[in-house]
């Protein structure tokens, strides 16, 4: 592996080797601030050649690693980075058993984690990364750590994939913290955010987690709140964990533990300025 | 880290662990070869860099929950198979898991292998399929390839579970040239408090040597010669009488080549204590196999790929005549 | 004509959580978590005292819960065996003394 980068997202440390240099340009300057993992590194990501003479002809990156999907579609060399971020996620995915994870975005405010989970395109990625610009702690938007022994959230603040189009939302947005503009993915056109500095300085600060909410975003919907069961919350979660199964009774403990003691909402906005009022309404209840 | 020699010396000796350097390349070593599970309990208990231990403390997790879903695997197999009254050996990790073998301290378990008398095929073929198990794949060749010359039923899969089994009713395919004799090894098995069975202790090495062999490329091949040192070190309470006993099987299986071999690449690698009547003097060819298990690096890649080519066509033609082999890549290439 | 004995395993290898009246069952053998709704974990609960056919279950837990009629409980704990047992929680043994079926 000709290029290596190692970089620390909260309890996370990740050994990334790359055949081209571009890739991991690329996460030094998104990921510029992060710290360095000292000492052991958690997982490993390699970004190879699919065949060794693809490595100049027309390049092709298959995503590999400590934990690896067979059949992975390769990526264009253009869009390393994203290979990257795929490499890190499938590593989380498949190899985490420390921590319970939840496929779901993460904020807090006032020592009180808020979760918001729910299927892609929820917009959960957008309106955590604006919570996080709004004076909230971002934790993450991909997965959220949770603590079977202690019940604690822990961040893990990665850089926030984003479509193109929402980031007209953020509006003044410091551009070192964007990475390329990387068009054709199977997400449409994605730049990625990384996290504010406080977010990233605070990484290693768990939070109490003290609201679940479901997101749903859709252009025709009406601003709406309701509460969730208990049984659909416990369900909803064990289906956006990729981990649940693995942990076995650590998980089933970790995931009784949060639905008992953790009000669950759904939540229906049509644009990311009402889903920010929405949570933060339920901030002060 | 060029290769795995650091891996084999650490599970060989714990006590070495001062002088590892590079925590992050040996623990990708050893999950790419199966073997970070095994590796964890060898070292639990010691003093070890901060989070080290941490990261070994997840691997155990790994193997315990692997084990606890390979058992219920095979206790589902048993309820659907029970009333057929038919011996059901279990074999591989399951079976050490099962017998509570020190094989299966750490070990990963993959699919559910269990070995039927031949003529018991069909009735457990039903039974498996009236539980909920289902046919993996669906092509005819492959089909006709595994009923006429595999030594096992198509792979199956549980429809709800999703886990594999692979049901045989001998250890090597027909078509290779050694042949254990299958109804030796159910007759020999040794039944479990549960009702299913494992084989013979002499049996298990002969079938842990004949699969590290013959059955495959030799990929993984570090993970079996563990098992195989694993297991040497548990018989070898049978003293004398189990060394006989392993004597006389690997001949009447016409395996000794394997066993032999398998002997002298543990002793080589692992120091583990061998027959030297039944391991026979070095060959020269022990040192191509030793370097084609320790081909990997610290980032988990496979290396030296002209010796992998050599084994994986070698291995082909250990279980296909030559004629056969040449049609079935020629069918799979046009594909 | 008695039914079929079911036996489970101990209660102390499941964990379960009430969800609002539902139960989230945890069984350890399998790694497997069932979500389960009433009569199921209390037919569970039922057999910690040892294997029994529907009957004798029923009458278990006449003690503990009021039971509309004996024959409709009966035929309803039947059904829930047999999805029980489909899940792997409890399993058919013979009557003839040991727990073991023939191997």
């Amino acid at each position: 592996m000709n290029h290596r980068f190692e970089l620390r997202v909260g309890p996370v440390a990740f050994r990334i080797g790359s055949a081209w240099r571009g890739p991991v340009e690329a996460l030094r300057r998104l990921y510029a601030g992060y710290p360095e993992p000292k000492g052991i590194c958690d997982f490993t990501v390699r970004l190879e050649p699919e065949r060794p003479w693809r490595r100049a002809l027309r390049p092709s990156i298959a995503i590999r690693g400590d934990f690896m999907l067979p059949g992975a579609a390769p990526l264009s060399l253009a869009h390393g980075l994203l290979a990257a971020e795929m490499g890190m996620n499938l590593q989380m995915a498949l190899g985490q058993r420390r921590f319970l994870l939840l496929h779901a975005a993460a904020v807090e405010r006032d020592g009180k984690a808020v979760l918001l989970t729910g299927h892609s395109g929820a917009g959960k990625s957008t309106l955590s990364a604006l919570l996080g610009e709004r004076g909230w702690r971002f934790l993450g938007d991909e997965f959220a750590l949770l603590d079977p022994e202690s019940g604690l959230l822990h961040p893990f603040p990665r850089a926030v994939s984003l479509k193109n189009e929402s980031l007209a939302v953020f509006g003044e947005v410091d551009g070192a913290r964007l990475g390329p503009v990387m068009a054709g993915t199977p997400k449409g056109t994605i730049r990625h955010l990384r996290p504010s500095p406080d977010a990233i300085a605070r990484m290693d600060v768990p939070a109490r987690p003290a609201l679940i909410l479901f997101p749903r975003f859709g252009r025709d919907l009406a601003p709406d709140s309701r509460p969730v069961g208990a049984a659909e919350v416990f369900v909803r979660l064990t289906q956006a964990s990729t981990n649940y199964v693995a942990l076995g009774r650590r998980g089933f403990d970790a995931l009784s533990r949060l639905v008992s003691s953790v009000p669950a909402r759904a939540l229906d906005y049509s644009a990311s300025e009402e889903g920010v009022r929405l949570v933060e309404d339920h901030r002060s209840k | 880290m060029r290769d795995l020699r650091a891996l084999v010396r650490l599970l060989r000796d714990p006590a070495a662990a001062p002088k590892v350097r590079d925590w992050t390349s040996l623990l990708s070593a050893a999950r790419a070869e199966s073997l970070a599970g095994s590796l964890a309990f060898r070292l639990k208990g010691l003093d070890l860099p901060e989070g080290v231990a941490e990261r070994l403390e997840d691997a155990r997790r790994s193997a315990e929950q692997g084990r606890r879903e390979a058992l219920w695997e095979a206790e589902m197999a048993r309820r659907a198979l029970a009333p057929l009254g038919v011996p059901i050996v279990l074999l591989k990790g399951t079976a050490y898991a099962a017998a509570g073998l020190s094989a299966a301290v750490g070990r990963s378990i993959g699919d559910l292998d269990i070995l039927v008398p031949r003529d018991a095929l069909p009735r457990v073929e039903q039974a498996l399929l009236a539980a909920g198990w289902e046919w993996v794949k669906e092509d005819a060749y492959d089909d006709l390839y595994y009923r006429r010359w595999m030594h096992e039923l198509p792979p199956l899969i549980h429809r709800e579970r999703d886990r594999m089994i692979d049901v045989h009713h001998t250890i090597l395919p027909l078509t290779a040239r050694p042949t254990p004799d299958a109804e030796a090894l159910v007759s020999a098995s040794v039944p479990l408090e549960n009702g299913l069975r494992i084989l013979h202790p002499a049996d298990m090495i002969v079938h842990c040597a004949a699969h590290l062999f013959a059955d495959g490329d030799l990929a993984g091949g570090l993970r079996n010669l563990w098992d195989m040192d694993r297991l040497l070190s548990d018989f070898s309470v049978g003293g004398y009488e189990f060394t006989v006993e392993l004597r006389e099987r690997s001949w009447e299986h016409d395996l000794i080549p394997a066993v032999a071999r398998a002997l002298r690449l543990a002793r080589a690698l692992f120091g583990t204590e061998v027959d030297t009547v039944l391991a026979g003097r070095p060959r020269l060819s022990d040192r191509l196999f030793i370097r084609r298990l320790l081909a990997r690096d610290g980032w988990g890649r496979e290396r030296r790929p002209a010796l992998r080519l050599a084994f994986y066509v070698r291995s082909h033609w250990l279980r296909m005549p030559p004629a056969m082999l040449a049609r079935h890549l020629w069918t799979k290439a046009r594909r | 004509m008695a039914g079929p004995l079911y036996a489970a395993d101990p209660p102390g290898s499941v964990a379960s959580a009430d969800l609002e009246g539902l139960t989230a069952l945890f069984h350890a053998r399998s790694g497997t978590t069932h979500i389960l709704a009433p009569p199921a974990p209390q037919i569970l609960r039922a057999l910690a005292a040892g294997p029994a056919d529907a009957g004798e279950i029923a009458a278990r837990l006449a003690d503990a819960f009021d039971l509309a009629g004996e024959e409709d409980a009966e035929a309803a704990i039947s059904a829930r065996l047999a999805e029980l047992e489909a899940a792997g929680l409890v399993w058919r043994q013979s009557r003839s003394g040991s727990g073991q079926p023939p191997g």
